[in-house]
């Protein structure tokens, strides 16, 4: 009885094993998380527009129809990449997600200021690599960290009325990400 | 003989655990750290990196983009004040203030993430849009019938979600429920097709 009672605990511990493992490579190993999702529709280093979410196709579930919506797949293999985002007339926001769709980093026309939203993307490693008396460390050049090689840039410009999407559209549509 | 049995036994116990619990996990949306005004439910740590290993797993699994914390929050919710879940037969009104915000959207979804057809072709509000009363509170029809106001079509599905999103918020990881976060309320009524 007891015996039998030990291979039931057992098969509870390792159980718990396998679903912990399971939660931890789930990230890993899903082959339609956002990333597959819009890696057919967004060029590498290279923004592109996403349609508006519609009853019948969505590009990833729960896209806000209020906004305009850009797509970067960076790859920072090859050196760093500079974003440009030109700031919309209500609102405009840039998120960037790991390869494994962490939100890692956001910003906003408001913390960005000026009329566009403007900065460099590199690895730990490349942020090391830069000269130390250049320029390029003056307060004007804003520089994100990238945890992974690869990920997504979204680029969201707000039109409170439907009347403002064109603008907004337009303005995202000279979004740009390329390497330096 | 028997420990061949037992080890069996084992397996079975820990593939039947294992992968039931998983799938429990992430079918029923559990994570956790959220961030609960009513009926509303927001998760502002899914859009930092630290991010739970559950909201995760169900992002990933969904094909979702959470959004990032420098940008907004969202709550969503599936149920009215009372806990009853959102049927789309019936009315819905959703009445209140908000937190403050820039700008916030008020969107209705399928439970899987799609946008719901309608003859208006009105998917939500933005702040923006939304007609208010003098004193500053809306109020949102949720319907499958046109109502006056601020009418939000179902479609007369079964089932919905309701998602708002705050954007440039104070909103956020350090924020508690209660009076600094109002939310409107959601209440069925009893006005059904």
């Amino acid at each position: 009885m007891i015996r039998w009672l030990l291979w039931i605990a057992g098969g509870l511990v390792l159980g718990g094993i396998v679903h912990l493992t399971a939660i931890m490579a789930l990230p890993r190993t899903a082959s339609r998380d956002a990333y597959a999702r819009l890696a057919p529709l967004a060029p590498v280093n290279g923004f592109a527009l996403l349609p508006a979410p519609t009853p019948e196709a969505s590009s990833v579930p729960f896209m806000d129809p209020a906004f305009a919506v850009a797509v970067c797949r960076y790859d920072l293999t090859k050196g760093s990449v500079k974003l440009t985002v030109p700031v919309g007339q209500a609102y405009t926001s840039v998120t960037f997600y790991t390869r494994y769709d962490v939100a890692y980093y956001a910003i906003n026309d408001r913390s960005a200021g000026r009329r566009s939203i403007e900065l460099d993307l590199m690895t730990t490693k490349q942020r090391d690599d830069l000269p130390d008396d250049e320029e390029i460390t003056a307060a004007d050049r804003l520089i994100v960290e990238s945890p992974t090689l690869t990920g997504l840039i979204v680029a969201r410009a707000f039109s409170p009325e439907p009347s403002m999407t064109p603008a907004a559209t337009a303005a995202l549509q000279a979004a740009q990400c390329k390497p330096q | 003989m028997r420990l061949l049995i037992g080890l069996l036994l084992s397996f079975v116990i820990a593939a039947g655990i294992g992968l039931g619990s998983t799938w429990f996990a992430l079918t029923q949306n559990l994570s956790f750290g959220a961030l609960e005004l009513g009926a509303w439910k927001g998760y502002p740590r899914n859009g930092t990196v630290g991010i739970d290993p559950y909201a995760r797993a169900a992002i990933a699994r969904n094909g979702e983009l959470p959004i990032g914390s420098g940008d907004g929050v969202a709550f969503t919710t599936a149920v009215d004040d009372d806990g009853r879940p959102l049927d789309g037969r019936c009315d819905v009104i959703v009445r209140g203030t908000t937190p403050p915000a820039r700008y916030f959207t008020v969107t209705l979804y399928t439970p899987a993430g799609r946008l719901v057809a309608n003859s208006l072709d009105r998917h939500g509000f933005t702040s923006q849009e939304l007609v208010r009363d003098a004193s500053g509170d809306f109020e949102i029809t949720v319907s499958p019938r046109v109502r006056p106001g601020n009418w939000l079509p179902t479609g007369g599905i079964d089932s919905y979600v309701l998602m708002m999103r705050f954007y440039d918020t104070s909103l956020g990881i350090a924020t508690r429920a209660g009076r600094e976060a109002p939310m409107p309320a959601v209440r069925s009524t009893r006005n059904c097709q």
